[in-house]
C-alpha cells in the first residue's frame, strides 16, 4: 500500500523523498509555479507554488510529501495571493508583452492568464535594466528577468559552466554573467547549452528565431498553462 | 427600444495608436446592435471635444503628457464606470519603452538625428502639452473600474466585454480573448 497525500480532496500516491510538487505533477495536478522545473534542484523562490499543507503555507516544490498530508491548492485565497505575486513580478521588471518575442510562449504571461490577471494593479517601477546583445546567438534582456535562477542552475548543474549567477540584494538583485567583462559574448556560453533553453520568460532569447511561430500557433494561445503542463508538454521552451 | 434610455459611452485615445479603436470597429455589423443600446458622447467617432456625464468611459492609451492627465481626469469625473482598454492604458505599453531613455535624448533622436531630418528642430510651441519623463498606465493616475487587456483586444473580446457590461454582468473574457499582446 503506497503512501498518499490529498490535494483539494483528491487522494494521490507519492514515493518517499518526493515533494508535494513531484507528487502533484505525477498525478497531473497543476500547482502554479515559475522557478520550478523538474529537471533541476528545487529553488523555492518564486512562491507561486505556495499551498496549504495541513493548514500551513509551504512551497510545494521544496516541501517533502508526508503520509496523510491534506493539501489545499486551488483555492480562491491562494490564487489571490498568487495573482498578487505575479502582479508584483510584472511591475518590478519591464514586461511589455506586445514588444516581446516570447509572448504566447511565456510562462509568466501564461500563469497570469491562468490566474485571470486583468492588470498589474501595483505602480510600475520601470527599473533601468541592461540588455546584453554581445553574444552571437543569444540575447540577454534583463528587463524580463524574474530571478528564478533556472539558467543559473542549468548552466551550473547540466552544462557544467557556471555562466550565470545572481548578484545584489532586494530590488538591486540582478542576473550577472561569469566573464571578465561581464558580457555574455565573452563567456563560455553556447546556444546549445541547456541554460539557453530554460528561461520561463523572454530574458534569454535565441537570436534569429523571433516571431517564427505565428500568433495562434504559440504554446499558450489556445490552452492555458494548467492544461499544457498536465498534458505532459513542457511549456515556454523554444521548439 | 426608442423609449429605453440608452447607455451613454465616451471613448478617447491618450498615448495610444488608435489600434484599440480600430479593434472596436472590428465588431463590424454588431456596431448596429451596439447603437441600439448605446449612444456615443465624446469619442474620436463623433469628434465631440469634451466629455459630458456618461455611463461608461473607455480609455485607450497610457499617460505620457499633461494633456493626457486633463482628459483622463475629465473622463473619471464624468463617467460612472471607467474602463482601461488595451496594453498602453494598462501597462504603459509600447510608449513605455522610452521610460528608461532620457527624454532629451529621445527627442534629439526623433527630431534631429534620425536620417533625413537635416535642420530638424525639436517642437517647442506653448500649445504643445508638456511631456512626462515616463509613460504611465492610467490606473496610476485615476481609479479604474475595469480592464480590457490586449494589443489590441480583439473585436470579439471588446464585444464580449461590452455585452457583459450592458447586460449588468461582471465582464469576463474567455481564455482565448484574454491576452496581453
Amino acid at each position: 500500500m503506497s503512501k498518499t497525500i490529498t490535494i483539494d480532496g483528491n487522494e494521490i500516491p507519492f514515493a518517499e523523498g518526493q515533494t508535494i510538487m513531484d507528487a502533484a505533477m505525477a498525478a497531473k495536478i497543476y500547482i502554479p509555479h515559475l522557478c520550478h522545473n523538474p529537471e533541476f534542484k528545487p529553488h523555492g523562490s518564486c512562491k507561486l507554488c505556495t499551498v496549504r499543507a495541513n493548514g500551513r503555507a509551504v512551497s510545494a516544490c521544496t516541501m517533502p510529501a508526508g503520509e496523510g498530508m491534506v493539501i489545499e491548492n486551488k483555492t480562491g485565497e491562494l490564487d489571490d495571493e498568487r495573482r498578487a505575486i505575479v502582479q508584483m513580478l510584472f511591475v518590478e521588471g519591464n514586461h511589455l508583452c506586445p514588444t516581446c518575442e516570447k509572448s504566447g510562449n511565456c510562462q509568466l504571461q501564461a500563469v497570469a492568464y491562468c490566474l485571470d490577471m486583468m492588470s498589474p494593479h501595483y505602480n510600475h517601477f520601470y527599473p533601468p535594466r541592461e540588455v546584453d546583445a554581445s553574444h552571437p546567438d543569444v540575447f540577454l534582456d534583463r528587463n524580463r528577468c524574474i530571478l528564478c535562477e533556472l539558467c543559473v542552475r542549468a548552466s551550473r548543474d547540466v552544462d557544467g559552466k557556471n555562466v550565470f549567477g545572481l548578484s545584489g540584494r532586494g530590488i538591486g538583485s540582478r542576473l550577472v554573467v561569469n566573464s571578465a567583462s561581464g558580457r555574455l559574448g565573452d563567456s563560455t556560453f553556447a546556444v546549445t547549452d541547456r541554460a539557453a533553453q530554460v528561461c520561463p520568460t523572454g530574458a534569454i532569447l535565441i537570436k534569429r528565431q523571433g516571431f517564427s511561430v505565428p500568433i495562434g500557433s504559440r504554446i499558450y494561445d489556445h490552452k492555458p498553462i494548467c492544461q499544457v503542463e498536465t498534458e505532459g508538454k513542457s511549456g515556454g521552451e523554444h521548439e | 427600444m426608442s423609449d429605453v434610455k440608452k447607455v451613454r459611452i465616451a471613448t478617447c485615445s491618450l498615448a495610444g495608436c488608435f489600434g484599440c479603436h480600430m479593434s472596436l470597429l472590428d465588431i463590424d455589423e454588431r456596431l448596429f446592435d451596439l447603437l441600439e443600446a448605446v449612444e456615443f458622447d465624446r469619442t474620436p467617432l463623433t469628434d465631440i471635444k469634451h466629455c459630458s456625464p456618461c455611463d461608461v468611459g473607455i480609455v485607450e492609451g497610457g499617460v505620457c503628457n499633461a494633456e493626457n492627465v486633463h482628459v483622463l481626469k475629465e473622463f473619471r469625473k464624468n463617467c460612472k464606470v471607467l474602463v482601461a482598454m488595451g496594453a498602453c492604458a494598462i501597462t504603459g505599453g509600447l510608449p513605455a519603452m522610452r521610460n528608461n531613455i532620457d527624454l532629451w535624448d529621445c527627442f534629439q533622436e526623433v527630431y534631429q538625428y534620425e536620417g533625413g531630418l537635416e535642420g530638424g528642430q525639436i517642437p517647442n510651441d506653448r500649445e504643445l502639452p508638456l511631456p512626462f519623463d515616463k509613460v504611465h498606465p492610467i490606473y496610476e493616475v485615476v481609479k479604474v473600474d475595469y480592464f480590457l487587456p490586449g494589443c489590441p483586444p480583439s473585436g470579439e473580446a471588446i464585444w464580449k466585454f461590452l455585452t457583459d457590461l450592458l447586460a449588468g454582468r461582471e465582464p469576463k473574457l474567455d481564455y482565448e480573448q484574454l491576452h496581453y499582446d
